[in-house]
């Protein structure tokens, strides 16, 4: 990922973007922290944030005018947050601080002219810069009269006029206030601040000064409107003049980058969708602290998070998109060290949910694709990521398992049922009976077994996705080039977007059209669907399969995450292969969104939701419904997959082709049974029966293995490639129990002489 | 290099079927991707057969693969 990549996907997740209250409030007080913390009741903690950030904090604290209530999201969810009154009591009931300790001097001289509240803010924030303010005026009437005005006594003002001495400003009241001493005082300083509601049009009259600057037509005089009634935006107005004179002082620009000066619109989102409504805290007069509470605690303390709130994945490793695409990119970075990001990179399950709820559509899944091909192309990808899965690939792409043929008895096909490499897995019968079906009720439907090549594409590996889709594509048109009938959501998405050239159709919209076979269940009931992530932008076939859901008497219920909005079981993006326990979380959160039976139409969704003991049903299972294949039937291991897959090949070609199966390995001889124990681990840790019987073959032959002094078991161990697999066992005759299995990856260098 | 030592009780009750002799710690080098580690493991005195047990490669060679695969 290159920086300027990096820039930009942080700039597209909003999350960290100023809440609408402090972005509306023209001195942006950080509204969100204070409210948070007075709804601990930490008033002293509270008034800091306030202090920090208003000019004048015991007098602009209590006549705030709160414009952000403009703007508060609570607004629409029983009313806007009462800041002004929170900031009231703050004022009445903190422990005062100390005024801020100005910046070291800048050496330069600014006269302010004037004591409204607009010139005092000036003097302020001028004076905690660094600047050597000297103010004149007649009175501070004027500013008295802001704050009777607004009930609050004016004696005040007089402790933070106080204050501002303290900060170091040199006060001249008791002056008269004319043309010539204006003019005379402009000889005097750097820059001069004229405070129009404290100083008469006659004495200076400048204009209307800009409204970005507040410059005049005069070059180092600033003023403000005359028109402006709101408290905070007078002293907001004080603060720009502030900022203009800064940058007039240092000879930069008078005009770039001042867009988020004063109020503007943030881009932050913040949705209401689980907040219960309530009606501000009434506080006609004024809070006690408990009130004061109550009322802070309502605010919803807005964050985007959208994402976050409906992805686990998101959720488990405690950041956000912006966060986590910074961690990516300092993974890439990493030359000596460990890469902290990888496990969280290779844990995205691609599923798109992100995109679709985030109102900027980023796309975490997108970003964790980018990140895999990265890795695989600098050879930092952990070998044990995806190495099973990919493994488990090319074994439905060999020649144990992958099938292509016309239909028995024809020479051309004008379909191709290709049912993907999963279902032969799961349900090898249901695949031979839909496959029946389409035979009988379409012509000419030849057979395709194999894996479309997801692994590969989540797994990052673009050469060997384009190496499968490019034998998938000589087999296609070894057949003619078919119409493709693909019953699988993932094989559909990957299929259409590798192989364009293809008719592709949905084995569920072939169904609707034909209506369900006459096998189908008569059962009925009323099932929850579970729509796959992969059928998360396909309208269509969610349809299909309500239908279908319809036609044989189902009554669905929709869950909280449906249709677009469909949750990952946990197998997308190999997540059950590079973190297991995350993908059974994600599969048990799955379980519980709804108390009915699942029907779903991706077969590892089904085996991922049965795996947690829920009862779900492939819609195959009624479609072409079969004992052995109710709702509570266990997922089959990953042994009885393979053996699933090579056995439905090899029934087909004998039952239907008349053909021979291919010739079977030496190792596939050995008969062996598991222990409870073993057959757990075996599927833990991802040990098939397959690496056993290979032990097992080298211990028979070799004679190489260990002895238990105690019980008699028999342990050997052998590497085929790249894992070490051990086997404890013991023999029975000819067979074997097998009682323990493990692995590692490290080799053993050297070893038996 | 130096030698990584592992307590391995469960090997005690193991030994080398065809040599019928007890297993004793011997220094064996593993490999894992780019590094190499010395590792103190029962072995068999007579024909070098290795035993690593369920705890180590479930345990602390599972947590060191992966480490090493992060760097």
């Amino acid at each position: 990922m290159e920086q300027a990549e990096l820039r930009e996907l942080e700039s597209r997740c909003i999350q960290d973007e100023t809440p609408q209250c402090i972005a509306a409030c023209p001195l942006h007080v950080d509204a969100k922290t204070f409210c948070a913390l007075m709804g601990q009741r930490r008033v002293d903690k509270a008034w800091t944030i306030l202090a920090k950030t208003l000019p004048l904090p015991g007098v602009l604290a209590r006549i705030c005018d709160a414009p952000c209530k403009e703007a508060c999201i609570r607004k629409d969810a029983g009313g806007a947050i009462e800041m002004g009154c929170l900031e009231r009591f703050c004022a009445e009931n903190a422990k005062a601080v100390a005024p801020p300790r100005p910046l070291p001097s800048r050496r330069k001289r600014v006269t302010v002219v004037g004591a409204g509240l607009t010139g005092l803010c000036a003097a302020w924030e001028m004076t905690r810069r660094g600047f050597d303010v000297t103010l004149y005026c007649q009175s501070f009437d004027c500013a008295r009269a802001a704050l009777s005005e607004r009930g609050v006594s004016a004696e005040l003002l007089d402790k933070e006029i106080a204050s501002l001495v303290t900060m170091g400003a040199h006060l001249m009241p008791d002056t008269e206030i004319s043309s010539d001493l204006v003019e005379s005082l402009m000889e005097d300083c750097d820059a001069m601040f004229i405070d129009s509601d404290d100083v008469s049009s006659e004495v200076a009259d400048f204009g209307q000064p800009d409204g970005l600057t507040l410059g005049t037509q005069r070059a180092g005089v600033f003023t403000c409107r005359r028109d402006e009634s709101s408290p905070v935006f007078q002293a907001a107005a004080g603060r720009r003049a502030a900022n203009s004179i800064e940058r007039y002082t240092q000879g930069v620009s008078m005009v770039l980058k001042r867009e988020l000066e004063g109020p503007y619109k943030s881009r932050l989102f913040t949705s209401l969708a689980d907040v219960e409504s309530a009606p501000p805290v009434s506080c006609e007069a004024g809070y006690s602290e408990v009130e004061a509470k109550n009322e802070a605690k309502r605010c919803i303390q807005c964050e985007c998070m959208e994402c976050v709130k409906v992805c686990e994945y998101l959720h488990h490793f405690k950041g956000y998109p912006k966060v986590y695409a910074r961690q990516i990119y300092n993974n890439e970075s990493i030359v000596m060290g460990t890469r902290q990001a990888n496990t969280m990179i290779n844990s995205c399950m691609m599923c798109g949910l992100c995109e679709t709820v985030c109102p900027e559509d980023f796309d975490m899944g997108e970003v964790c694709l980018q990140a895999r091909r990265t890795m695989i192309e600098k050879g930092t990808m952990p070998q044990s990521a995806h190495e099973f899965a990919l493994r488990d690939m090319a074994f439905a792409n060999g020649e144990k398992s992958a099938l292509a043929r016309h239909a028995p008895g024809v020479q051309a096909s004008e379909y191709v049922f290709f049912p993907g490499c999963q279902l032969t897995a799961s349900g090898p019968d249901s695949v031979e009976a839909a496959y029946a079906d389409l035979r009988k009720r379409l012509s000419d439907v030849g057979l395709m077994l194999r894996c479309c090549g997801a692994p590969a594409h989540w797994a990052g590996r673009e050469a060997l996705m384009e190496e499968a889709m490019g034998e998938l594509r000589e087999t296609w048109q070894g057949l003619g080039s078919p119409k493709i009938i693909v019953a699988c959501p993932t094989c559909l998405k990957t299929l259409r977007a590798g192989l364009p050239e293809a008719e592709i159709v949905s084995h569920w919209s072939i169904l609707r059209a034909l209506g369900p076979a006459e096998c189908a269940s008569k059962a009925g009931g009323i099932m929850a669907i579970n729509d796959p992530c992969a059928a998360r932008h396909n309208a269509m076939l969610q349809e299909d399969v309500r239908a279908l859901l319809d036609g044989v008497g189902v009554e669905v219920v929709e869950p909280e995450f449906s249709g677009d909005r469909a949750k990952c079981c946990g197998y997308g993006g190999l997540l059950s292969e590079a973190n297991p326990s995350l993908a059974e979380s994600l599969a048990e959160k799955r379980a519980l969104a709804a108390e009915e039976d699942f029907v779903t139409y991706c077969v590892m969704c089904r085996d991922m939701i049965a795996k947690t003991g829920k009862k779900a049903l492939h819609l195959y299972d009624l479609l072409y419904p079969a004992e052995t294949r109710g709702a509570d039937r266990p997922s089959p291991g990953y042994s009885l997959r393979r053996e699933n897959r090579a056995r439905l090949k090899e029934r087909l070609l004998t039952d239907l082709w008349h053909e021979e199966g291919g010739s079977a390995e030496p190792f596939e001889a050995i008969q062996v049974r598991f222990s409870d124990l073993a057959a757990e681990n075996m599927e833990q840790r991802r040990i098939l029966v397959s690496d056993v019987q290979k032990v097992l073959l080298h211990a028979r032959d070799t004679g190489n293995m260990f002895v238990n002094k105690e019980n008699g078991h028999l342990l050997s161990y052998v590497r085929p490639v790249v894992v070490t697999y051990w086997v404890e066992f013991e023999r029975e005759g000819e067979a074997f129990l097998v009682h323990n299995v493990w692995s590692h990856r490290m080799h053993i260098m050297g070893g038996r002489k | 290099m130096s030698v990584i030592k592992i307590s391995v009780e469960e090997a005690v009750d193991w030994k080398c079927l065809p040599c019928n002799e007890e297993l004793v710690p011997v220094t064996v080098e593993l490999a894992y991707l780019d590094s190499l580690f010395n590792v103190e493991l029962p072995t068999c005195p007579k024909c070098g057969m290795v035993f690593i047990p369920e705890s180590l490669a479930t345990g602390k060679m599972y947590n060191v693969e992966h480490m090493l695969e992060d760097k």
